[in-house]
């Protein structure tokens, strides 16, 4: 085993084991499900409602290059610089330069889990530049120097006692276990930073191909002030990020906040179509969008797989999943976690060295089933599981399983092995549950069923 | 060869091969120039929004009241006025910012207090010392206790969302029914030539990071007050 | 009669008794250590009036090579359920699990391969238990009885491949002296097939999480359409020295 899944592994047995953790999630996740159901339930057909998602997100995806010109085309008649990265280093150069070039030195940020991915805040940060994240969610993960729990809900792990503690260690803050006297302190913290940003630096959630805008879904306003006071905004976003035309946003935009948070629509939907046009009173003078690839074009080309990008980031597969409710957004040790992180990484990082996460799923489907874009989820894992093992076989398992083969195919052979299992049955309660036992993965901590007296196929025969 | 082209090249490669459809993962590979999605069924799948302008009224100021955002009706000018001054004395403001517009310039005369105008322009400190920022809208949307607004129609990015109150001066025809309506009618207005900014603003700001609590004004307004002519 | 090269359109049914042949797949777990749930199938689907036939030579659907992703040697146990039950009138499954490896995953593994029809036929008429009943026969009172209070555990596979939720109720509800409370979400339990051992401590928790949601409900019994979720479940509670005890549906259905 690579020690990455060593690590996802320890993590796992480290995190299942912590009762505290487990209902701190299920809490938050509680709450969360019983508005999301409430939302969706308002939807007079939610699952019409998701097969033309699924549709429009086919269409985009698979005209990529159509749209995506058309995007950058519409972006750039109005006074937008676009920029291209093929990879994250890219993409950071790309971003470095912008900020010297303006010889910015405050940046700040709204959500974008996009620069999580490309690893930019460490950049930025050792290039000697200031980076604050204005999303209350993101700013405490930050303080914290760790990464986000979940897409969506950033510290959904820490509790209001955590918070307190964090802030009154790094802000010298007042203490305080009231969650508005918490959000108060943040808020008072990252005003200033706001009013005096050189740089505004947000993500996208879609980019509308036909006008030339993207998308911005928030409820706090920071993501606004980000896009609103500093001279220069840049946003970075993902190249499958692209929605065909404005009016789709009218589906996804409930879409993303019904499942995203349980919201018929999040607090803050806005458009950002360019820098300041003439006549209007304030906005960037500079507005900088970044396209980035890093291996996205790898997934598109796996035509099996391709449904995977048109993922719209609402984080519904990871509240369902019950892997990710034990084991916790942080175990996955990459910044897409979940059902969707398990199906994207290996085609991102790696299959040999992160296929194990496909691996860690009991395929229980409940990602599939609450996706508003109806990727097949779980199915994809299997994909996966079968690509993987195709690279790279294992000669232990593809032995196990072609004893299996020969075992369960010939009756007879069936049956010497089903005496044999009967015999060593007699013999097992010496090992059970220690490191001898060859079922310990089992009995570890579940006891085993004995073999039949009569087996059925035995009782069967008998009646003949 | 530069990224931009290297990318293009990439993706055109990828899509040599087509990708199932939804929902046909197990049929023969369509042509990907069959036709596209089935557009303009939005309206069937998302929430009701009821028949006439009364339901919709209604279902508006339903969705505000849960959404913790304050909805006012009102008569006339005279009434208008009057809650204004009402509002400006029990939040005890002390300055105002707004933009130039005709029921702007009307609420500004009658709240007699300090403003800060934010066309053509103006200095971010003095927005920031804004009690209040008034603005007008595009729209308001039933569906979802939305207000539609621009950079063109609400004076800027920040006016509506510095300040820590919100108040949106709107007309009762501004009442679209849903969120198709909101951007049908906005590709309408502006198809030529739109702001720069664009947003839908749904109640006032909030936040759920801290374990899942429901908290106002995380950055943007904590109060958001809309008044309907 | 039977001709070798059309598909078989004259059944051996009986045209009084509308009498079907049923074809009873009996997966390996089931057969070795649950099979009283087999045992109560054949009962409850002759006392319908059919004929079952329980192929020997067959023992395992493939899933678990499937599943790791060794789809060549899945192939391998595959196709000698394929050609077993080619001439099947129709097949009853006794787990959802390895009903939706036969009627969702089947045609999958053999798409591009000269079997990939006959995939596609057996899926067709392949069905779990309780859909069996209650869709193809149009059947939901056994004149069961079963005075205890239980809860119904879903087999993720049965519930979300197969669709099967309204199924095993609609069975309960005509049970007597049955009380069905459910529990407060369909939530996988944990066993997942070969995760359950690639993933123990994982698997540990989500069964634990399970069970404390079975205890919630106060129910004696928990009831299950797929013997893999209650062996796992089984496990844990006997490890707990809990009183609940778990049981298959088929085992229930088949109580007077």
């Amino acid at each position: 085993m690579n020690p990455v899944a060593r690590e996802f592994k320890a993590n796992a047995r480290r995190l299942t084991a912590d009762l505290r953790h487990r209902d701190l999630i299920q809490t938050a996740l509680g709450k969360y499900e019983a508005v999301r159901d409430k939302t969706k339930a308002a939807f007079q057909d939610w699952q019409a409602a998701r097969q033309a998602a699924a549709e429009i997100k086919w269409e985009a995806v698979n005209h990529l290059d159509r749209y995506l010109d058309e995007f950058v085309r519409n972006l750039e008649a109005r006074g937008t610089k676009v920029h291209w990265a093929s990879t994250g280093r890219q993409a950071r150069e790309i971003i470095l330069g912008i900020i010297r070039e303006k010889k910015a030195r405050s940046i700040i940020k709204s959500k974008a889990m996009t620069s999580e991915e490309i690893h930019l805040n460490e950049a930025l940060e050792e290039a000697g530049f200031e980076v604050v994240e204005s999303d209350l969610g993101e700013f405490i993960v930050q303080l914290r120097k760790e990464a986000p729990y979940h897409i969506v809900f950033p510290a959904m792990h820490l509790s209001r006692g955590d918070i307190n503690e964090l802030f009154t260690r790094e802000l010298g803050s007042a203490p305080t276990q009231n969650p508005e006297d918490l959000t108060m302190i943040a808020r008072g913290v990252l005003r200033q930073k706001y009013l005096a940003a050189d740089i505004g630096f947000t993500g996208a959630n879609f980019a509308v191909a036909e006008t030339g805008m993207i998308s911005i879904t928030e409820n706090e306003g920071n993501a606004r002030l980000t896009a609103a006071l500093p001279k220069v905004m840049v946003t970075l976003l993902g190249i499958e990020k692209i929605l065909p035309r404005l009016e789709d946003l009218a589906l996804f935009l409930p879409m993303l906040a019904t499942i995203g948070t349980g919201q018929a629509l999040t607090c803050y939907n806005s458009l950002y179509g360019g820098p300041r046009q003439p006549g209007e009173p304030d906005g960037p003078e500079e507005y900088h969008v970044v396209l980035l690839d890093n291996r996205r074009t790898e997934l598109l080309a796996d035509a099996e797989q391709r449904d995977a990008l048109h993922c719209i980031r609402c984080g519904g597969c990871l509240n369902v999943c019950p892997i990710f409710r034990n084991v916790g957004g942080h175990t996955y040790g990459t910044t897409y976690s979940g059902p969707i992180g398990s199906v994207i990484t290996p085609h991102l990082r790696g299959l040999q060295e992160w296929k194990h996460l496909s691996y860690a799923s009991s395929l229980c489907g409940a990602c599939t089933e609450v996706c508003p874009v109806k990727i097949n989820l779980h199915h994809h894992l299997l994909h996966n599981r079968r690509n993987a093992s195709r690279q790279k076989p294992s000669l232990a398992e593809k032995l196990t399983f072609k004893s299996f083969a020969f075992i369960v195919n010939r009756p007879g052979v069936y049956r010497v092995v089903k005496r044999a299992g009967r015999l060593l049955q007699k013999l097992h309660p010496l090992v059970k549950g220690t490191r001898l036992d060859p079922a310990y993965s089992w009995t570890r901590t579940r006891e085993l069923p004995p073999i039949a007296r009569q087996t059925f196929k035995e009782y069967w025969r008998n009646r003949r | 060869m530069n990224e931009r082209e290297n990318i293009f090249g990439r993706i055109r490669e990828a899509l040599r091969v087509a990708a199932p459809r939804p929902g046909h993962e197990h049929d023969s590979p369509p042509h990907l120039d069959a036709a596209p999605a089935p557009a303009g069924n939005t309206r069937q799948w998302l929430p009701l929004v009821g028949n006439s302008f009364e339901e919709r009224l209604a279902l508006f100021e339903k969705n505000t009241a849960a959404l913790k955002a304050d909805f006012f009706p009102v008569k006339d000018r005279e009434e208008l006025g009057r809650r204004l001054g009402e509002l400006r004395d029990r939040e005890g403001w002390k300055k105002i910012g707004a933009h130039n517009g005709e029921l702007t310039n009307f609420a500004v005369a009658e709240l007699a207090l300090p403003l800060c105008r934010t066309d053509p322009g103006y200095e971010v400190a003095d927005l920031e010392n804004c009690s209040a920022g008034i603005t007008e809208c595009d729209a308001l949307v039933a569906q979802t206790g939305s207000v539609l607004v621009t950079s063109r129609s609400a004076g800027g990015r920040a006016l509506s969302v510095l300040p820590p109150h919100h108040v949106v001066l709107a007309r009762r025809e501004q009442l679209l029914a849903d969120l198709p309506g909101a951007f049908a009618f906005l590709k309408q207005k502006y198809s030529s030539n739109y702001p720069s900014f664009i947003s839908l603003i749904t109640g006032p700001s909030r936040t759920g990071d801290i374990e899942r609590i429901l908290v106002l004004g995380a950055h943007g307004p904590k109060k958001l007050t809309i008044f309907c002519l | 009669m039977k001709s070798e090269h059309s598909a078989p359109i004259i059944l051996p049914q009986c045209v009084l008794c509308n009498r079907m042949k049923v074809t009873l797949f009996i997966p390996c777990f089931v057969d070795l250590m649950y099979p009283q749930v087999g045992i109560s199938m054949v009962k409850i689907l002759e006392r319908l009036g059919h004929k079952v036939e329980c192929p020997e030579e067959i023992a395992c659907c493939g899933q678990p090579a499937y599943n790791s992703g060794y789809w060549d040697e899945a192939r391998e146990v595959a196709v000698k359920v394929l050609e077993r039950l080619k001439e099947a009138e129709v097949v009853v499954i006794a787990s959802g699990s390895c009903g939706a490896m036969l009627r969702v995953f089947y045609p999958e593994l053999f798409a591009g391969t000269v079997h990939a029809g006959t995939a596609k036929t057996l899926a067709g008429k392949s069905y779990e238990f309780s859909d069996f009943l209650v869709s193809k026969l149009a059947v939901t009172d056994l004149g069961a009885r079963f005075p205890a209070k239980v809860t119904f555990h879903d087999g993720c596979h049965g519930l979300r491949e197969l669709g099967n939720y309204e199924q095993p109720r609609r069975l309960l509800a005509h049970v007597r002296e049955l009380e069905l409370v459910e529990m407060k979400e369909k939530v996988c339990c944990g066993f997942g097939g070969t995760f359950a051992a690639k993933f123990p401590m994982i698997s540990t928790a989500m069964g634990e999480v399970r069970c404390a949601q079975a205890h919630d409900t106060g129910a004696e019994y928990i009831v299950s359409n797929d013997s893999s979720c209650l062996m796992h479940i089984q496990g844990l509670l006997d490890r707990q020295g809990s009183r609940v005890k778990t049981i298959h549906l088929a085992e229930v259905l088949a109580q007077s």
